[in-house]
């Protein structure tokens, strides 16, 4: 009940914030929103199913390129070119995934971090169709979006949506059993439970809601860069779930606004962020082993 | 209930078993005692999945299932516990059984209804069933090692299993501990009808329950019988019982 009011207080206060910021606000606002379902989507798999994804960049630059190639290049109007490029990282997420889920651990990351990789090398090497290196640069955005508060209000909706969505998965019967496989995945198997299609749904919904956020992002951007697709970006979303807590579902959220709201704070004081970033992680990790989050936390007697 | 014929399990040129023949009938407790190294749990592991077997056939109730991926093995109808402790440690003793249960349902895929609504009459019956109903909200790594034995055999009949097998139940518990499970898997044994067939070191746990007996020695099955017939035989008293048990 804490939790869901906490939610509807922050939604609210997403709500208010074109009245109380100007254009700049609104858009670092988009933004952290974007983010905020990133991280979300990303701690499906990291933290309630246990997989550690090095490559989630992939299903977020996927969808980023194809929603601008599919508004610019073959001019889709919106309402179907959005979900054919969430439906691109879908896809994705399927073929990549079915390798995936036959490893465990690190070779799981590893691999995962290799399919990325080579999706970046597509996005930088097929130029006539990304941009390249120069990036996909005038993506032909609907008019009435290109307003920042309409845009604002859209991915709000968006990612309320999809957040609440999951929210329900994490606490479904599926959501359950994720978890068993990712306490005990001998035990979970000698319960009945086929563990690696349980893995590949799991990635297959994380890359899917991946994908939405990194649809919006190239409408927040109204371009695609191939550093999307760098593993830098994998790896921000692990920090920013590390940070706030992979153990709670709003951890990854309040991760992904305090990383980007301390990024860009801090960059404007020293050009050191990164320093400033490692200090910051040491002292989480070994302090609030429960992430930002765990300050907001009432102490459970036992657990 | 529980046929196997002719197997064998070869790592790199080495017969951990070889010819191993074994029929469980309906409602027996089925040992299968032996000397360390005699293939007890590779065969545990030949027979649930988790070691494909080089050569032979296991069926359950006629269907065979040699070498089946242990999620279809337990739809077949089997349950298994392991040697070591193998619960859902961070979750409480609730949760664990919850799990089993929802697995057990196929709600597996069910994305929408909350899993903490599910089965809760029936998690919080089971637990009674294995004597924990007072420890449900624990978590289950804080339990003492023998109520996770007990929680275990919980998530195993949670399944509802035809054959249960049962690897050292009482592998690292106390003499108390050992009495307790001891009289838990008999009566739980006697209400359900169920299969049992389990291996245990402990010799009077295995005469005090089993009403079958295999002798495995070097992987290959030396005797079979009733316990009175395999204390009886010369050849288990010579190469394992030691005449511990002739009197």
């Amino acid at each position: 009940m804490r939790v869901l009011l906490l939610a509807i207080a922050a939604l609210a206060g997403f709500a208010a914030l074109p009245f109380l910021f100007g254009d700049y606000g609104i858009f670092l606002g988009a933004e952290i929103l974007i983010f905020i379902l990133f991280a979300l989507a990303f701690n499906l798999m990291l933290g309630h199913g246990g997989l550690v994804s090095f490559g989630h960049a992939a299903y977020f630059a996927i969808a980023a390129y194809a929603l601008a190639i599919l508004l610019t290049t073959y001019n889709w109007p919106l309402g179907l070119a959005f979900p054919g490029a969430v439906l691109m990282s879908t896809v994705a997420a399927v073929i990549i995934g079915y390798f995936c889920v036959r490893l465990t651990a690190i070779y799981f990351a590893m691999l995962t971090l290799a399919f990325s990789q080579l999706v970046w090398a597509i996005a930088f090497k097929w130029s006539d169709v990304t941009g390249g290196d120069e990036g996909f640069v005038g993506v032909a955005i609907p008019d009435w979006l290109t307003q920042p508060v309409s845009f604002y209000y859209v991915t709000l909706v968006v990612v309320a949506i999809c957040s609440a969505m999951l929210w329900v998965i994490v606490h479904s019967a599926f959501g359950h059993t994720l978890r068993a496989t990712r306490e005990n995945p001998q035990r979970a198997e000698f319960l009945g439970i086929p563990v690696r299609k349980v893995r590949l749904v799991t990635f297959i919904l994380s890359g899917t809601f991946t994908g939405v956020a990194g649809a919006l992002f190239t409408l927040l951007n109204r371009a695609v860069f191939v550093e999307f697709a760098w593993w830098t970006k994998s790896a921000e979303v692990l920090i920013m779930s590390i940070l706030g807590g992979v153990g709670s579902f709003f951890g990854p959220a309040l991760g992904a606004a305090a990383l980007i709201l301390l990024d860009r704070q801090i960059t404007e004081i020293t050009e050191y962020w990164p320093t400033v970033l490692g200090i910051i992680l040491l002292i989480v990790l070994f302090f609030l082993p429960d992430g930002l989050i765990g300050l907001f936390k009432k102490r459970k007697p036992d657990a | 209930m529980l046929e196997v014929k002719n197997l064998g399990k070869n790592f790199d040129g080495f017969w951990a078993l070889s010819d191993v023949n074994l029929s469980v009938g309906q409602g027996e407790r089925h040992a299968v005692i032996g000397p360390n190294g005699a293939g007890k749990s590779t065969l545990f592991n030949a027979i649930t999945g988790y070691l494909k077997p080089t050569t032979g056939t296991v069926t359950l109730d006629g269907r065979d299932i040699t070498g089946a991926a242990p999620d279809r093995l337990v739809r077949d109808g089997m349950g298994r516990s392991f040697q070591r402790v193998n619960v859902f440690p961070d979750l409480t003793a609730f949760e664990n059984v919850q799990s089993a249960l929802l697995a057990h349902h196929r709600r597996l895929w069910d994305f929408f209804t909350p899993g903490d609504s599910l089965y809760r009459d029936e998690a919080q019956a089971l637990l009674a069933q294995v004597g924990l109903a007072e420890d449900a909200q624990r978590v289950a790594g804080t339990l003492a090692y023998g109520k996770q034995k007990q929680l275990e055999l919980a998530l195993s009949l949670a399944s509802e299993p035809k054959v249960l097998l049962l690897d050292e139940p009482t592998a690292g518990m106390s003499p108390q501990e050992t009495m307790d499970i001891l009289a838990l898997i008999k009566d739980l044994q006697e209400e359900r009808g169920l299969t049992l067939l389990f291996t245990e070191h402990d010799m009077e746990f295995v005469f005090a329950i089993a009403t079958q007996m295999t002798v495995l020695v070097q992987g290959t099955p030396i005797a079979h019988g009733t316990p009175e017939e395999v204390r009886a035989s010369e050849e288990v008293q010579r190469v394992y019982l030691g005449g511990e048990h002739a009197a």
